[in-house]
């Protein structure tokens, strides 16, 4: 087994304490609630879109230090990106976390990928993976479902 | 442990001998396991048993002529009556086997349930419930149109025995309550709430499935009406738990599932249904299982449930005291009677990374909610870190999991 701090790393605690963007936002264009019904965490995020770009982003909620840092990270990769750059964000960062294949990203999101890397340790722990997917899971039911929809749940 | 059979054992257990008849342990050297509250480890009886009996004397039971369909029937129902007097239950066709305490709660829900409750009526559970014991009562007071209370405990966290009587009335029906809660450990005064509950008619429904494996249970001295535990629990196998019920209830409720092996007649027309415990046992039911349920309750049996409860009381007193000395630990409370459960938090520190982190140091424990979501609400957390015992488990248990609690706390607080 690796070592737990490759796991708890200080920016996983430090985001863990000390979450970005933790707030709500009072009228999104966007928002879902995310549920992880194994431990019961749930997180809610928000979303402004102004036209293909995110001008904010936020999140609530209560979770463990991986789900809350993960959340967090997130909201500061995802600021000012447009939807087709948070995809291409999602796709590899789910692809790190779940060991599957990771293609690299165009150059501009290239330091954004880098910023999400220290989240990379949950592949070596099955049970945790959902923590670290649980914001993005998120992020993605409030783009589908705009409004206030069911929680989507972890996997 | 062999010379010991067939008399009741006074000698104090032996953990670390017993460990030896987990093969769990064997093959994970180092292994602390404290989670039996989730699910037991198993003897080597229980997993040898089962196979030689499908070695020797497996077919489908009540329906044979053969001699090796009766050796299995035999089996099966002797399974039955070890269950019975497991219980002290005054008639083996009281026991009815089922998949688990889920669904033998189910059963008595969806049966039970409907044919005696009208619009208005009332059920109480704890609120220390297991969903097991809380959904299907939601969902019948939903079905039809009953009315669902709390009764809760007090800041002690031991059940509130004069809120619950207050809240008692000539609309209780049913109270369904946890005989030991498998979040805080808390020992139910069932008894009482059986008089109580009996002095206004309803009848009472007791979850024992973290009581069967730790203590003697007696449901006639208990006085309930039904009683339900689950075979994983008790150091048997998964698949498999029993539903006790008074026999004039069990015969006043109409079948639950229907089919083949409960029915005594079946014409195109109409279908007239056996008498319990088969009635409520349709299809093939799972024969190994009950095979393995009775060679944990005679393994169980065998320790002596007495030295059994003796054993983990003190274990429990001495964790408390351990896990108390651990600064930023809060331990949930549990009244004055508490059993080989115990749950707690760390100040700051998620249960799901006290978990891990736990794992990390080889101890196995439960993090999460406990399938106990409205004990969580109440309590105000997301959900706890659980730390459960079975037979197999002693001091040196403990001051690992101190240790790796202690590890934990390092790690988070750099």
């Amino acid at each position: 087994m690796m070592d737990l701090r490759e796991l708890y790393q200080d920016i996983i605690l430090d985001h863990g304490r000390h979450p970005r963007n933790f707030r709500p936002i009072e009228h999104p264009t966007h928002t879902a609630k995310g549920h992880n019904p194994l431990c019961g965490d749930r997180v809610t995020v928000y979303l402004t879109l102004d036209g293909d770009r995110i001008a904010d982003v936020s999140f609530e909620g209560r979770g463990c230090a991986i789900s809350t840092a993960s959340s967090s990270l997130m909201t500061e990769v995802l600021k000012g990106k447009t939807l087709a750059e948070a995809r291409e964000l999602f796709a590899q960062f789910h692809a790190k976390v779940t060991g599957g294949e990771v293609h690299d990203l165009p150059e501009a999101l290239a330091e954004d990928g880098e910023r999400l890397e220290p989240l990379a340790g949950v592949k070596a722990y099955p049970a945790r993976v959902k923590c670290a997917t649980l914001p993005w899971h998120a992020f993605e039911a409030a783009l589908k479902g705009g409004g206030a929809a069911e929680p989507v749940k972890t996997e | 442990m062999n010379d010991l059979a067939g008399a009741r054992p006074r000698i104090a257990l032996d953990p670390v001998a017993l460990r030896h008849e987990f093969p769990i342990y064997q093959n994970n050297p180092g292994l602390v396991f404290l989670d039996s509250g989730a699910s037991a480890q198993k003897p080597a009886s229980v997993i040898d048993g089962i196979a030689e009996f499908y070695r020797r004397d497996y077919a489908n039971v009540h329906r044979g002529v053969y001699q090796l369909s009766q050796r299995s029937t035999d089996a099966f129902e002797a399974a039955r009556e070890t269950t019975r007097a497991f219980l002290n239950a005054s008639d083996a066709n009281e026991i009815v086997f089922t998949r688990g305490a889920t669904e033998s709660i189910n059963l008595v829900a969806q049966s039970w349930g409907p044919a005696c409750l009208k619009p208005g009526d009332e059920i109480i559970v704890s609120d220390l419930e297991h969903h097991s014991n809380f959904v299907p009562w939601q969902m019948l007071c939903e079905r039809v149109g009953a009315k669902l209370r709390l009764a809760s405990v007090d800041a002690s966290g031991g059940f509130d025995l004069a809120a619950f009587e207050t809240q008692l009335g000539p609309r209780t029906k049913m109270v369904a309550v946890t005989h030991v809660s498998n979040v805080t450990g808390a020992i139910l005064p069932v008894e009482r709430i059986v008089e109580l509950a009996h002095a206004k008619g309803a009848k009472v429904l007791v979850d024992g499935c973290q009581a069967v494996p730790r203590m003697p249970v007696d449901v006639r001295a208990i006085g309930c009406d039904f009683y339900a535990f689950s075979g994983h629990k008790a150091y048997g196998p998964s698949g498999i738990g029993v539903l006790w019920g008074r026999y004039e209830l069990l015969a006043a409720m109409p079948p639950w599932q229907t089919g083949g092996g409960m029915i005594t007649l079946v014409t195109p027309a109409h279908t007239e249904f056996q008498d319990p415990p088969h009635r409520f046992e349709a299809g093939t039911p799972d024969i190994s299982g009950a095979v393995g349920l009775k060679l944990a309750l005679d393994f169980i049996e065998e320790i002596g449930r007495e030295a059994i409860q003796e054993h983990e009381q003190e274990l429990t007193g001495y964790a408390i005291d351990r896990l108390s000395r651990i600064p930023d630990l809060d331990l949930v409370s549990a009244g004055q009677r508490r059993l080989s459960v115990l749950s707690f938090n760390l100040a700051g520190i998620h249960p799901h990374d006290v978990g891990t982190v736990l794992d990390q140091h080889g101890v196995a424990v439960r993090v999460g909610h406990h399938c106990a979501q409205p004990l969580m609400d109440r309590l105000g957390v997301a959900g706890t870190v659980r730390a459960s015992l079975g037979v197999y488990n002693d001091r040196d248990d403990i001051d690992r999991l101190a240790a790796a609690v202690a590890a934990c706390r390092r790690m988070f607080s750099r």
